[in-house]
């Protein structure tokens, strides 16, 4: 290889190099910044002032869901800490016990009020004949 | 001989007649595939034990985002080849590949959303994975109108290919978004590590669509180039033989 194309290749990787270290330090100083949502355990970590309004996400625990009228409360889960949720309206077809949950809105004396609910799902796909064999 | 061979390919007139042998053949059987394994995933297989029905979109919304990054990361190739060898077919593939993958991230985009509102109960939400996504579309759009703004072709194969291999950072951080973050994406059901958490009977057709929708690309990737390389040789003799 010749001088001229080795020079250019190492262009290249000092381009890529010094681009890749600014991104790298961007998205590090953003860091959880550009977490989607806080699970249950990382807010009992930290001071969320009441007029903030902030995502949490986890698994809905099994036999918490409980409906009044329109309005549904229920206790999302990291299996390690939870937190209670009230939400006045329609959850999403997939909300479910088990399964997982997102609420947007705001932590009031450690209930929080939810004016969002969207539903998580995994990255399992299956039909529900084998599903119900796995059970067993 | 290789290097015979790869010389002898590099040159657009080269390129075209061996694309116009493989073409149809591509064309043909990559529409076969793609509507075959559609057909199978559509009607002949079981609905999903969570999302029911809904997440037979699977079989455009895989393929397409699959097909969006790919095609960056063919586009990054190209740049680097010619940047380092100053292979006039690697320009012209590298602004013939931009409005095809601009178009397979629209798919993907848009499918994602599709998908979204029966299963999140939302169409759009600013997690990594779209957003990183949403990037790529622009990252797309930006390098076909800078590309057009320019009225020196070499001056403006050189600009794009140096933004193209820079832009390419994008592609591991959407791929890894769903596990550096927490998103309200999943994370991925095919990996090359772990057995796939996609029961075989959905996984299968899945697999045959991307192959399809991957040759239908090429068609298109093809198609483009072909153009690129009218306009660009035009004044050459062997264009007016060809026409």
């Amino acid at each position: 290889m010749n001088l001229t194309r080795k020079r250019r290749i190492y262009n290249i990787l000092l381009v890529l190099l010094f681009s890749i270290s600014g991104i790298f330090m961007i998205l590090y100083s953003l860091n959880t910044n550009l977490d989607y949502f806080f699970t249950p355990s990382e807010l009992m970590k930290r001071e969320i002032s009441s007029n903030k309004r902030i995502k949490i996400g986890g698994m809905v625990l099994s036999g918490s869901v409980k409906r009044q009228g329109s309005v549904i409360s229920f206790v999302i889960t990291d299996y390690e800490n939870s937190i209670d949720v009230i939400y006045e309206g329609i959850v999403p077809d997939l909300f479910k016990e088990d399964s997982g949950v997102v609420a947007l809105g705001y932590l009031q004396n450690d209930i929080f009020e939810a004016e969002e609910v969207l539903a998580k799902h995994d990255e399992n796909y299956m039909p529900p004949s084998i599903e119900i064999k796995n059970d067993n | 001989m290789i290097k015979k061979f790869i010389h002898q390919f590099a040159s657009p007139k080269t390129y075209l007649f061996q694309v116009e042998r493989v073409y149809k053949f591509i064309l043909y059987f990559s529409l076969v595939v793609y509507f075959v394994s559609l057909i199978w995933g559509l009607l002949f297989t079981q609905e999903d034990f969570v999302q029911g029905n809904s997440f037979r979109i699977i079989y455009l919304h895989v393929p397409a985002s699959f097909l969006s990054q790919s095609l960056y990361v063919s586009m990054a190739v190209a740049s680097f080849v010619y940047i380092v060898w100053r292979v006039k077919l690697a320009a012209y593939l590298v602004i013939s590949i931009a409005p095809i993958g601009a178009l397979t991230t629209f798919i993907a985009l848009t499918s994602g959303s599709i998908w979204g509102i029966p299963t999140w109960g939302t169409w759009w939400q600013w997690d990594a994975r779209i957003t990183s996504t949403l990037i790529l579309f622009i990252m797309y759009l930006g390098l076909i109108s800078l590309h057009s703004s320019f009225a020196n072709y070499e001056k403006a194969d050189k600009l794009l290919s140096w933004l193209a291999i820079v832009g390419a950072i994008n592609v591991p951080i959407i791929k890894k978004s769903v596990d550096w973050w927490s998103t309200l994406h999943q994370s991925a059901s095919i990996t090359l590590t772990d057995k796939p958490s996609i029961d075989p009977s959905m996984l299968y057709p899945l697999i045959g669509s991307m192959i399809g929708f991957f040759g239908i690309t090429i068609c298109l990737v093809i198609i483009s180039s072909k153009y690129q390389i009218f306009i660009r040789e035009k004044n050459k003799s062997w264009i007016k033989e060809y026409v």
